[in-house]
Parts: structure tokens; sequence; C-alpha cells
């Protein structure tokens, strides 16, 4: 696997890398029940404890562990993250490369029909799915796969566009290739690169707006722990236990992080052009 | 038909395209729209009560009829009535729609104020501790949430210095500017934290770039001070993809008002979308979804037909 050992030679890209495998391993512990507390359990005598070798992020108002239920967020958040970019890979890289490949018409309805959805801020967007739906996890999911699908629909395209008039292409015509072989293996393979990068960013987006949601209340619903749920049960506490606001927010802001720098590093090992600018 | 021209032709579309959406979204929702709107009150009605409900909101009527009259007050700026007010959706969006506005443009001006210098600072010490020191701020400000830095300012303001922002209430620009500013300043900084961030690389990324070139090249050769080189020949270039990124982070800041406004309990916009999606008031969601998505667009557009002015190629057709 060449790419994971440029990422491990890349200096951002190995702290990015390194902050999403400790979460994947937080959140498969919490998963798997390794967690210091049961996250949900409300230890009333130690209601808004200081963090301490018993708690070691302290608890909330109800007594319940910060640090078992950060496990647990991030795990929650991580699968509406996966899930949801996941999903506008899959559709918004169908759309894309169908709308470049066929060209005319169909492209024409496509893209307008991304631009439509591009036409709203994300969050708002969001907002309105989840209006319509209700709030909740797989609400969350299919809210953030909506709003991110139209990028993967215009970052498959233009590609899609340039590279279906190439003479490889023509070559696997003349040969007898089916238009779908061409579409997955010729034109889908020399995406990955420009696919890959993005996933990253959009993992680093979906967080943040699962975070949002769940802040505004519309995301992951009590007593399920999600990290921007926990801080906005922090708002009105945090003058008497700042912990419950700084945990979360130093969590979803690494997590958030991890992913920006991952993606970055991806950026300059595939497009080495970038390398000098990005940050 | 070049690229200005197809923008042009695509934009009643795409608002056609985004009047569907918003119109047919919230028709989805599930029972029927009378309850929908008055909620457990609804199930007080008599029949031929509700009959004549759905008769004066014209639901009663096919749902094609209905977005075709829907959107005839569209064109006129009548959204409708919202059961929360009792008043013209458009009328209390307006009400609420300049502290939004107010709130994007002061962020703006503070990530701009930020994010440039920093930018400029970075790529002109290229490579040494300055330009790092300023990539990493620049990092963990766009992984920052805003709703992070919006408590963690509170914290500080209460904790550190004893003082509590202003919350819940707001004083028009007018009325008192020293007023409207101490309130609205904590929440601009809240909202303009992570585009400062974005500025920042984009800027660097851009003076990078521009101070690469040959035309900079020869200022330094006929002997034109560093200084000025830097603010007054490569600036002005590099600035084209800052101005294109704030136009489309404008659109960005009204919608992400949504979450500032909450958490300092600013009556704006983004509040109101939120308190109608509790309210269940759905004339006013999707008036307030539309008119953002309206504004969204216009910003894109404007900067688009900017971006072209300022750049040939894309006039022509090249991009």
């Amino acid at each position: 696997m060449r790419i994971v050992r440029d990422i491990a030679a890349h200096p951002t890209g190995r702290v990015g890398a390194a902050i999403i495998l400790l979460y994947l391993l937080l959140a498969l512990c919490g998963a798997l029940g390794l967690t210091p507390h049961d996250p949900l359990q409300q230890f009333r005598i130690d209601r808004l404890q200081a963090p301490s070798a018993t708690y070691w992020m302290g608890t909330d108002l109800f007594g319940r562990d910060t640090a078992s239920r950060l496990m647990i967020g991030i795990g929650h958040s991580f699968i509406i993250a996966f899930a949801s970019v996941g999903l506008a890979t899959l559709f918004g890289t169908l759309i894309g490369l169908l709308a470049g490949w066929w060209g005319g018409l169909a492209d024409g309805l496509f893209m307008r029909a991304m631009d439509v959805l591009l036409a709203f801020p994300a969050i708002l967007l969001a907002l309105l799915i989840i209006a319509v739906t209700g709030p909740g996890t797989f609400t969350s999911i299919a809210a953030i796969a909506i709003v991110y699908t139209p990028i993967f629909a215009r970052v498959v395209r233009g590609p899609t566009l340039s590279l279906k008039r190439r003479d490889f292409v023509d070559a696997a015509r003349t040969f007898g290739s089916s238009q779908r072989y061409i579409l997955s293996r010729h034109l889908l393979l020399n995406l990955v690169a420009p696919l890959t990068v993005q996933v990253t960013l959009a993992l680093a987006w979906a967080l943040l707006t699962e975070a949002g949601l769940s802040f505004l209340g519309l995301g992951t619903q009590p007593p399920a722990p999600s990290l921007g749920l926990m801080m906005s049960e922090a708002r009105n506490l945090m003058q008497q236990a700042p912990w419950l606001l700084v945990f979360p927010g130093l969590t979803i802001m690494l997590g958030i992080l991890g992913f920006n720098l991952c993606g970055d590093a991806l950026r300059d090992i595939l497009d080495p052009r970038t390398q000098r600018r990005t940050a | 038909m070049n690229y200005l021209a197809r923008r042009l032709l695509t934009f009643p579309l795409i608002l056609l395209g985004v009047s569907l959406l918003v119109f047919f979204s919230i028709r989805m929702i599930p029972g029927d729209a009378i309850t929908a709107m008055l909620g457990t009150e609804a199930g007080l009605l008599t029949p031929v009560q509700r009959q004549a409900l759905a008769a004066y909101f014209g639901i009663d009527q096919p749902v094609v009829v209905q977005y075709g009259r829907w959107l005839a007050g569209l064109l006129q700026g009548d959204l409708g009535i919202s059961v929360t007010y009792g008043k013209p959706v458009l009328t209390v969006i307006l009400e609420r729609f300049p502290l939004t506005l107010e709130l994007a443009l002061l962020a703006m001006v503070i990530a701009l104020g930020i994010g440039v210098p920093a930018g400029v600072l970075a790529a002109t010490n290229n490579e040494r501790s300055t330009d790092v020191v300023v990539r990493i701020l620049a990092m963990l400000g766009q992984s920052t949430p805003g709703f992070v830095v919006g408590l963690v300012i509170i914290y500080v303001l209460s904790v550190y210095f004893g003082f509590v922002p202003a919350m819940g209430s707001f004083t028009p620009l007018w009325t008192d500017p020293l007023a409207n500013l101490g309130q609205l300043i904590f929440p601009a900084v809240t909202l303009g934290f992570a585009f400062a961030a974005s500025v920042t690389r984009i800027s660097r990324s851009a003076m990078l770039d521009v101070l690469s070139d040959d035309y900079i090249r020869t200022a330094r050769a006929k002997g034109v001070p560093g200084r000025s080189v830097v603010w007054h020949h490569a600036l002005p270039n590099a600035l084209i993809p800052v101005v294109t990124l704030s136009g489309v982070e404008f659109g960005y800041l009204l919608g992400g008002a949504v979450i500032v406004e909450q958490i300092f309990a600013l009556p704006g916009l983004g509040r109101l979308t939120l308190d109608a999606i509790g309210q269940r008031d759905y004339a006013l969601v999707q008036g307030c979804v539309l008119f953002v998505a309206f504004n969204f667009l216009i910003v894109n557009l404007l900067v688009d037909l900017a971006y072209a002015a300022l750049d040939p190629r894309i006039r022509l057709g090249a991009r």
C-alpha cells in the first residue's frame, strides 16, 4: 500500500492519520463495551465531579462518566460521518460519471439538479430535510449525504468529460468493451485519486455538520451520547463544570483536524503541484 | 455560448428548481397540512371546519395547482402566513433579516481583516517559523466548529473577565451603533473564526503564486522596495481568489448564523428558522429556507459576474 507509506512519510499526514487511528480505536473500545464506566449509567451521588482517577474527564449533571460518553460519542459521530460520506460518494460518483459520460441533455439535467442542491448553505439544507423527516441518526445520515452528493458529482463529472475523449477509452470501445466495463474499469479507476482527497475532506465536513445538527438538538437524540449534544448540554453548566465543555470541544476539534490534515496530505501526495502552496 | 451568458440563462432555472424542492419537501411531511399547521388543536375541528380551512389555504386543490398558486404568490412577494406570528411570512423574515445580514457582514470584515494580513505574513515568510505558526493556527481554526468557539468565548469572558455578552436582545445599528456593536461583536468573531482561517490559507497560497511571477521579479529588479512589491504589486492580484471565496462564503455565513444566533440567543433569521422547525410552522420554514437560498444564489451569481469581469478567460468561456 503505497498511499499508506506516503501518508506515513508526510509530516502533517502522519499526525492526521494518528489522530484518526486513535479515534477509531477509542470508538471500537466503546462499541465493545470497554469503557471506564457504563456511558448511560447515572451515578447520582457523583454528579458534576471534576476529572479524577475514577472519572478521568469528570461527570455530567446526571453523574454519567464523560470519558465513557465521549468514546461512544466518537463512534456515533464516526458512523454518521462514514455512512453519510459513503452514500454521498456512491450517489455523487454515479451521477457525475453518468452525466459526464452521456453528456448532452442528461448532463444538463443531472448537473442542474445538483446546482439546485448546491443553492442552499449546507446546514440549511440539512435543516430543511430534518424539518421534513424529523430528527434522528438516520435522518442525519440522509441529510448529510444529500448535502454532499453534489460536491462528489462535480468532482467526478469534470475528469469524466476529459477522460472519455482519451485514446485508451477509444481503444476499449474498439475492442468491444461494454459501457459498464469502460465506466467501472477505465474511468472510475482514474477517478480514485481526486475522490480519495474529496472523501477525506468530506469526512471532516460531515463530522462538523453532524456535531452542529446534534448541538441544535436535531441530530442524535438523548440519552445517546453524541459530541455535539454533549456540547449543547454543557452550555448551561460551563461555569460550574468547564470539563463538560473542554473535553467534548477538544474531541470534536481534533477529529476534524485529523481528517483535514489527512485530506491536505493526500492532496499533496496525489497532486505535487499543490505541495508548496497548501498548509 | 460564453460562461456569463450560460450562467445568466441557468439562473432562473435553478431558482425554479429551488422553489420546487422547497415546496415539495414541505408537502412530503407525513400527515395532512391542517394537522401540521394547527398541531393538537386540529383534533377539535369539525369535518366542515377542516374542509373550509383546506379551501381557505387552497390545499384542497391538486398539488400542481397549489404549486402554481404558491409560485404566483411568491413572484408577488407573498410567502404565506406564519401560524406562529399570525403575520405574513415575508414581514416576519424582513424583521429578522437585518440582524443576520449585519452579523454576516461583520463576520466577513473580521475574517478578512485577520485572514488577509496573516496570509500575506505567512507567504512573505515562506517556510520560516512565522509561516509554520500561521499555518498551524489556520488549520486549527478551520477545524474548530463555530459552536465550540462561541461557547469558549462566553466561558472566557464570563469566568476570567466577569463579563457576560448581552444575549436575547438586539439594538438596531441606526438606534445605537455602540450597543449594536457590543451585542454583535462576539457572535461575529464566532461566525468569522473558521472563515478567517480559510482566508488565511487562500491568501497565503495566492500570494506565493503571485510572488513567483515574472512581473514581481521585474519590480524587485527595478529596485521597488520590498513592502511596496508585496502590498501594491502582488496583493491586488492575490486578492482575486479571496474575493471569490468571500462571495461564496457570505452565503454560508448567512446559513451558518443558525448556530451562532442560537448560542448568543440573537433574534435573527437563523434562530427564526430553527424556532419555526420546532413550532412546526411550515410556511415560515419554507419562507426562511427559500429566502436564504435566494440570497445565496444572488450572491453567487454576483461573485461569478465579478470574477468574469476580473478574469477575461472566464468571460470568454475558457472555463
